[in-house]
């Protein structure tokens, strides 16, 4: 047994080469290293102890553990194109058991990931926790904020409904006020000058592969860097006092983190059991009354630019933006001094004070605007209106394949409905298909009315010509009424 | 020096802490009751958790995806002239997931020994494959793993477990009609999947 026990270094190099042990021991060498590994985990000192503003890092690394999770098994029914996206989104939503639950978990969980990281970085700001060596750590986290705000705002695009296409519409034409570049970065952006199936494929190839590698990356970055730092501890006190309450990460600061979990999944569990995220009606391009809004957290942004005339847009929209963001980041770079105390630091307290202010103020003139405009508020009472109906409506799934042409048209136009039936009690499936796609005796029947007008129509099925007589096309005999309606059904087959 | 070493090394430069101190304590603390206690607890929760993730993933195996409903084959009149097993087509509506598609499915019909029609599905019921009939040898071939089933769809030799499926029928209108299903491969007994 004492071989087997852990010892620190010593033993470890009169071991034998890890060829030459046994299975046994190979599994205990194994334990040894989970046993360091946990060990440097759990006893990462923290000076002047365990505390409950320290809990927001690790719901952060939870909300992004839901995310991954609830996304990956959204992709085992979503389909990332635009004929199919809706319609799996709408699937998962109304059918799939516990979809609509999993899928709001991962739509509120982008929500909550927005709140926690507010919380995180205000904490970390408020406690000076960027300072001296932690710079790096400081601009770690601000690039995962950046990655963070670019995986919802791809996200928001992927269920391909009205919000989602008129929001990533708008999103995505501001990269136009870019000078020189904007128009090419919102065509690559799209894949092409126009939203489509190919803006889609790329959001969903940013939001599920590329953003999330970098998220990894960079979150693993930001960890190492914050273990080599070590954690700041209290803004205030001496050292000697500090290094007396110093505690390590187990178990009192993983307890905290652990009741902060269960806080957010219980929120987030909550909210999508009693109020489940909601998908509108399909995207449709041609909708001219349709009033986008972005997500809640985009919204002050949104309200921004609403002040900005054509002249002075760059300055409002990319110059003060990026200034902002500029100064956010250069933070730890401007503001050297050891000081953490924040009421010793007024002026940047109130700046950041105020750039919150701000937004808050911004987002709640945009919310008060929209309830008061009699322009918008009918309109975007409507829009809740068609949600509540599309989301009442049962699943209705997707007909597959030109198979199913004739089944849609008969459905969608009542005429070619009555023509579908004459065309099945005439017998002209049995040479041009059950399906219109022909058969060896006759050709396909889909497309036929693109290429001829109803008078040409009528004439060949009164008179079919000489190679449709040779095939074995027979004059159709029918009333006025029949024929009218016959017509129409080929002409409906696209 | 190992990666733990490093660690105490490193922090006690500026703090000093229990853990470093003597591992025989905090080995002794951290397998305490409280650490089973959040073990257990957090060993809870996932598992709470992981309920409508399963669910969400088993979902297709809950549900019905075939409908099944009589399909028209031919006119008897027209069989009635078979000798040797016709293959027929005939188109399946189905539910595909999040699509409604129509599947063609192929079959066999044929005469049984008092020369009464009988259809057969084409599905091998050994792993599946497409059964094929072969004219100059006068019996059933499966491409596969060379099973091998007489024209009225009993086994002759190969590694299925049993004759071919023969399906439903009925005549109406002077029409064949076939009642489609899918069977359990590998079990002796014909067994339908709903």
């Amino acid at each position: 047994m004492a071989e087997n026990s852990y010892v620190f270094g010593r033993e470890r190099r009169l071991a034998p080469p890890p060829s030459e042990q046994g299975t046994l021991h190979r599994w205990i060498d194994y334990r040894k290293h989970v046993d360091s590994f946990l060990r440097a985990v759990l006893d990462e000192a923290i000076p002047g102890g365990a505390s409950l503003a320290y809990v927001f890092g690790s719901g952060l690394l939870y909300l992004l553990l839901s995310q991954v999770v609830t996304g990956m098994f959204l992709v085992l029914y979503y389909v990332p194109s635009a004929d199919h996206a809706h319609t799996t989104v709408a699937y998962i939503t109304k059918e799939v058991t516990s979809g609509s639950f999993i899928r709001s978990i991962h739509a509120y969980g982008s929500s909550a990931i927005v709140i926690v990281l507010l919380l995180h970085v205000t904490q970390t700001f408020l406690f000076g926790s960027y300072k001296g060596r932690r710079k790096l750590l400081w601009l770690a986290g601000c690039a995962l904020f950046a990655l963070m705000l670019g995986m919802s705002f791809t996200g928001y695009l992927l269920p391909w409904d009205q919000k989602a296409y008129f929001a990533t519409t708008v999103g995505t034409n501001i990269l136009t006020y870019i000078p020189f570049v904007g128009n090419s970065l919102k065509s690559l952006l799209r894949g092409g000058t126009e939203m489509g199936t190919l803006t889609l494929s790329r959001f969903f190839v940013l939001h599920v592969f590329l953003i999330p590698a970098f998220i990894f990356a960079f979150v693993a970055i930001h960890v190492f860097m914050f273990r080599k730092a070590g954690p700041a501890g209290p803004v205030q006190g001496e050292p000697e006092t500090l290094k007396q309450s110093t505690e390590p990460f187990y178990p009192k600061q993983v307890l905290y983190d652990l009741i902060f979990a269960v806080l957010i999944i219980a929120g987030l569990g909550l909210l999508a059991h009693y109020a489940p995220v909601e998908l509108g009606p399909k995207a449709n391009p041609a909708d001219t009354q349709y009033v986008p809004r972005p997500e809640w957290y985009y919204i002050p942004v949104f309200q921004w630019l609403k002040y900005w005339e054509s002249g002075l847009a760059v300055l409002g929209i990319l110059v003060i933006p990026a200034f902002v963001a500029l100064l956010f980041v250069a933070l730890p770079f401007l503001d050297r001094r050891p000081e953490r105390r924040p009421w010793k630091r007024p002026v940047s307290v109130s700046i950041y004070g105020f750039v919150f202010i701000a937004l808050g103020a911004l987002g709640a003139i945009s919310h008060r605007h929209d309830l008061r405009d009699p322009s918008i508020a009918p309109q975007l009472r409507k829009q809740r209106a068609d949600v509540e109906t599309f989301m009442k409506k049962p699943f209705e799934p997707e007909l597959a394949g030109p198979s199913l042409i004739a089944a849609t048209v008969a459905l969608t136009n009542p005429v070619a409905g009555k023509g579908k039936k004459v065309f099945d009690q005439e017998g002209c499936a049995e040479c041009h298909g059950e399906d219109l796609t022909g058969t060896s005796a006759a050709p396909t029947l889909i497309g036929v009315g693109d290429k001829r007008d109803s008078a040409k129509l009528e004439s060949i099925l009164k008179q079919p010509t000489d190679a449709m007589t040779d095939g074995g096309m027979t004059p159709v005999e029918l009333n006025e009424e029949d024929l009218k309606n016959l017509i129409a059904f080929l002409k409906a087959l696209k | 020096m190992n990666h733990r070493e490093e660690m105490c090394i490193g922090k006690t430069a500026d703090i000093s802490y229990q853990g470093c101190d003597g591992d025989r304590i905090t080995t002794s603390s951290r397998r305490s009751f409280l650490g089973l206690l959040l073990g257990a607890g957090a060993a809870g929760l996932g598992a709470l958790l992981s309920v409508p993730l399963f669910r969400f993933l088993l979902h297709p195996l809950l549900t019905a995806t075939s409908s099944s409903s009589w399909k028209e084959v031919g006119s008897v009149e027209d069989l009635a002239s078979v000798t040797s097993p016709v293959k027929k087509l005939v188109k399946i509506e189905q539910r595909d997931g999040w699509r409604k598609i129509v599947s063609e499915k192929a079959l066999y019909v044929c005469k049984d020994a008092t020369g009464r029609l009988c259809a057969f599905s084409s599905v091998c019921p050994h792993l599946g494959c497409s059964i094929a009939w072969h004219d100059e040898k006068s019996n059933f071939l499966c491409p596969c793993h060379n099973g091998q089933f007489t024209a009225d769809g009993k086994l002759l030799g190969g590694p299925p477990p049993r004759g071919m499926d023969q399906l439903e029928i009925k005549i109406e209108d002077g029409l064949l009609m076939v009642h489609y299903q899918n069977f359990r491969q590998l079990v002796r007994h014909k067994e339908v999947i709903a």
